[in-house]
């Protein structure tokens, strides 16, 4: 299977990652080379085995209901490039609005 | 001129429902709410490099109890799914959600439509899932504030089948989830406060037409009359929609409450594609039957059960006892009352009368009430046994409110006991008639009508105390004379 130059640009847009159009040969073949791996897996027969979610054989350990976290606010925001009021400041996104 | 007669809705609600835990569903901070922002938002929550999601236990516990509420299949393995997105108030650019193997599945409930009749509703599905952050818009000159303090917050989405007809059995079904979260003490259910928020899928078709009509999904409805009030709205407007040629588009909408409308939000360049894959950061869940058991031995009578009980028990009528179950507090307060009025319908009828007016007069909740269950139940037996009659136990109730005195001591000290004393009402009637010869005249030539006139100025001279059975019967033996 061969990507599009229209799917490209959707998976790089879903992954907000912006591709210089110069690079899409090179790009998509590096992709396609990938997706054969998952043809292949595609082509094994899987009737007779049971779907798994995780190759490890166990069962989730679980925590008890418990505040073990203190405020560390200062600490955190250390690395913030902007803060305001303990709040981190980002470029203003409004979804909902036209 | 468009016949609403010829076009029926079809209506599915996704409900998230915060979940009441100490600690959050993948962390150990603190989900408090109100607290200074960031001030909750640990390693975790914030997604720093090469931190790992640990389960919470209870969360599991609590999606249980939904699950039996429910009566529905609690699936083993349960297991989580990355559900990616880019938002500032998401920093891993994923929320961990679950899609193939919900802890929930294949439920329903029953609800009571108003006339009585009972419809049940699928649930689909209800899924764990971790809240996101907040973004705030406002006073920080072209930037948004992001407070991650409700990151990673537990919630349960409860998704029903599209088997819902109309706004009304909407909020029917709404009310009834609102009722049962709060029974299984696994949320508070505040709307305003967004522990529970509501999305509705909303689509029209001719009756008789089996094929589904486009659906809208109208997203945060945060309260029972918004969610109403948007449903209808939307059903209105892709009638409409369709009868001027019109085509509806599949979209998320806005509820507007202000303004009563929906709208779209903007629409994305590309549908929006969340990539689902099995979670690897966390193995699938494992719910032991016996883990399942000890959770079942914890469930409280629920609302339905109660509302029987009530009905069989106490002998109230299915109204009251629906009013009174659908919400925990209530109906213990209303056991309490009864224990000691030993009257189930008197104590049903001033708990539902005057003692809730007293409360939303002030905005408190039954927990904050100003007088007790125990206090209300003397109140009531001393109706029952004659010392007080409604009337007065009305100015005693006031009384009781505002000094949180007792009611015997209210009683006694304004001198309130019901007069029973024959002789002592016996002569407020002679005096009465005394002083009305006319009326007297007029009601013993024909107008039979005057009756109610003597018997409310002997209420009036005994200032509300005589009793009033007595009162009728003396005055009727009187006047024949």
């Amino acid at each position: 299977m061969s990507l599009s130059d229209k799917e490209l640009k959707e998976i790089a847009y879903l992954a907000r990652i912006n591709i210089d159009e110069n690079s899409f040969p090179a790009l998509k073949g590096q992709l396609d080379q990938i997706l054969g791996l998952f043809e292949k897996l595609n082509s094994a027969n899987t009737d007779d085995i049971e779907a798994m979610s995780h190759p490890l054989n166990l069962s989730q350990p679980t925590r008890k209901d418990e505040v073990t976290e203190i405020n560390q606010r200062e600490k955190m925001q250390e690395s913030a490039p902007l803060v305001q009021s303990g709040l981190f400041l980002v470029p203003k996104v409004i979804e909902g609005e036209n | 001129m468009i016949n609403i007669n010829q076009w029926e809705a079809v209506i599915g609600l996704e409900i998230h429902v915060q979940l009441s835990t100490n600690s959050k569903l993948f962390s150990g901070a603190s989900t408090n709410f109100g607290a200074p922002p960031n001030t909750q938002a640990c390693n975790i929550d914030l997604a720093m490099p090469g931190v790992l999601p640990v389960l919470n236990e209870e969360v599991l516990k609590m999606a249980i109890k939904l699950g039996i509420a429910l009566n529905a299949n609690i699936n083993s393995p349960t297991s989580f799914a990355r559900k990616n997105y880019f938002y500032p108030d998401s920093p891993k650019g994923y929320q961990i959600s679950q899609m193939d193997k919900p802890i929930v599945e294949n439920g329903h409930l029953d609800i009571e439509l108003e006339d009585g009749s009972i419809k049940r509703i699928g649930v689909t599905r209800a899924h764990l899932e971790e809240d996101a952050g907040k973004s705030l818009h406002e006073d920080f000159e072209g930037q948004s504030g992001i407070d991650l303090n409700r990151a990673g917050t537990p919630l349960i989405e409860i998704v029903s089948e599209p088997e819902i007809s109309s706004p009304e059995e909407a909020v029917a079904y709404l009310k009834s989830i609102h009722s049962i979260i709060r029974y299984l003490n696994i949320s508070d259910g505040n709307m305003a406060e967004g522990s529970m928020r509501c999305d509705a899928n909303v689509s029209v078709r001719k009756v008789g037409e089996t094929e589904l009509g486009t659906r809208t999904e109208t997203k945060n409805v945060n309260s029972f009359r918004f969610v109403e009030k948007a449903i209808h709205y939307e059903i209105n407007r892709q009638i409409n929609e369709i009868e001027s040629g019109n085509t509806i588009a599949q979209e998320t909408r806005l509820y507007d409450s202000q303004k009563n409308t929906t709208r779209p939000m903007r629409s994305k360049e590309f549908a929006n594609d969340y990539r689902y894959f099995p979670e690897p950061d966390l193995l699938p869940v494992i719910l032991e039957e016996e883990f399942i058991n000890s959770v079942k031995e914890t469930m409280p009578e629920l609302p339905n059960e109660k509302k029987i009980r009530f009905m069989e028990f106490y002998k109230l009528s299915k109204y009251d006892s629906s009013l009174l179950a659908a919400d925990k507090d209530l109906a213990d307060f209303f056991e309490e009352v009864t224990k000691e009025s030993n009257s189930p319908k008197l104590s049903a009828n001033w708990i539902m009368g005057e003692f809730l007016a007293e409360l939303n007069k002030e905005n408190l909740n039954i927990i904050e009430s100003k007088v007790s269950a125990k206090q209300l139940g003397v109140l009531i037996s001393r109706i029952e046994d004659s010392t007080i009659s409604g009337k007065i136990a009305k100015e005693v109730f006031e009384k009781m409110w505002t000094s949180s005195k007792d009611t015997d001591d209210i009683i006694s000290e304004q001198g309130l006991q019901q007069v029973t004393d024959l002789s002592a009402i016996e002569r407020m009637v002679e005096e009465v008639i005394k002083k009305n010869p006319d009326q007297l005249k007029k009601y013993l030539s024909g107008k039979d009508r005057l009756f109610g006139f003597f018997v409310g100025q002997v209420m009036k001279e005994s200032k509300g105390k005589a009793n009033p059975a007595q009162v009728n019967q003396i005055l009727k033996d009187k006047l024949k004379k």
